[in-house]
């Protein structure tokens, strides 16, 4: 689980992927990013987004990327694939829907907001964007991390239990000795 | 000139765009990614809006000058052009993006003719200024000077 891999990096440095058609907006963002601590890269459409991902069928590009994608960040309005059409696309791929997907736009428009919050979108941010934004984001993002490492810790430590429940066999052996202590 | 008083130039009219409205507080968010690291930030980010702002200027001419005006290409240009505007805090070029864009939708060629006029009008005014102003930061500099970081409080 991408997430779950903050854990094993020596840093807890998020690799976020920015996807903008506008070359203004990609130095901008990518500035914002970098001075909040994170790796960055920048490509131009959803399209080389996803090719950059490796989603785009292409097998040949998958090897592309060598650091793992924490956060995608990506603008709305673009030729060809929109945000939310990239949005729709990774939440549907098995290997990357855990990938938190901001979107950021320059229209304030409702139900825009609320379709890319309903396909599974992290957050939604206006243009311009601001450090104040990225900060947030970044924490937002972070504490969904220690979130998801806290419960995995918690799994292990204190509900020993939770792991039998996952097991078929164990289950069924459950469910034989309530029905034993029932009748008993 | 004393470089104290190259500073207190700059300030004055760094100031006097703001008040002007020519600048938005997002080039105060700009001047704020600028640091020893990125020293030349914001000049980079702006000189990428002036290749792109001349390149999508130029495209709206020829788009306008056609026969048939397709509003379809060029209100996506508008669009680019008030997205890095609005970036950059360009504040007057943003605004006149957006007039530009309600005449698009109400598929007005005269009006949207003027509206090119007046969003090139601020662009090179915005142009001029920036220029202007990364002069004198030059200036400073070239005398062993620091920048003087923008106070908000005006």
């Amino acid at each position: 689980m991408a997430l779950g891999d903050l854990s094993s990096s020596s840093t807890s440095e998020l690799h976020v992927l920015a996807v903008d058609d506008s070359i203004v907006d990609r130095k901008v963002i990518e500035r914002l990013l970098r001075i909040s601590a994170c790796k960055v890269t920048t490509v131009e459409s959803g399209t080389r987004a996803l090719q950059y991902l490796g989603l785009d069928g292409d097998k040949g590009s998958s090897g592309l990327k060598d650091l793992k994608v924490n956060l995608i960040v990506t603008d709305y309005s673009m030729p060809g694939l929109t945000g939310y059409e990239l949005l729709k696309k990774i939440k549907e791929s098995s290997a990357f829907r855990e990938i938190p997907v901001v979107i950021m736009s320059s229209e304030n428009i409702q139900p825009r907001i609320e379709q890319c919050m309903t396909e599974g979108a992290e957050d939604f941010l206006l243009k311009p964007v601001k450090l104040a934004d990225v900060k947030r984001l970044k924490e937002l993002i972070m504490r969904g991390g220690e979130a998801e490492q806290e419960k995995t810790s918690n799994l292990i430590i204190s509900s020993p239990k939770r792991i039998l429940q996952n097991n078929f066999f164990f289950n069924i052996f459950f469910i034989i000795t309530i029905i034993v202590i029932f009748i008993a | 000139m004393e470089l104290a008083q190259m500073q207190k130039s700059l300030q004055d009219y760094t100031k006097s765009l703001f008040l002007e409205g020519v600048l938005d507080s997002q080039f105060l968010q700009l001047q704020q990614l600028q640091d020893e690291s990125n020293p030349d930030f914001v000049s980079q980010v702006v000189t990428l809006f002036f290749q792109d702002s001349d390149r999508i200027l130029n495209d709206l001419s020829l788009s306008l000058d056609q026969q048939v005006v397709d509003f379809k290409k060029v209100d996506p240009h508008v669009h680019q052009l008030k997205g890095s505007s609005s970036s950059i805090g360009a504040q007057r070029v943003k605004n006149a993006c957006v007039v530009f864009r309600s005449f698009c939708e109400q598929q007005n060629v005269e009006a949207c003719h003027r509206c090119l006029q007046q969003v090139k009008q601020e662009y090179y005014l915005v142009k001029n200024r920036l220029e202007t102003l990364f002069k004198l930061e030059q200036q400073i500099v070239a005398s062993g000077g620091m920048i003087p970081a923008m106070e908000l409080g005006f």
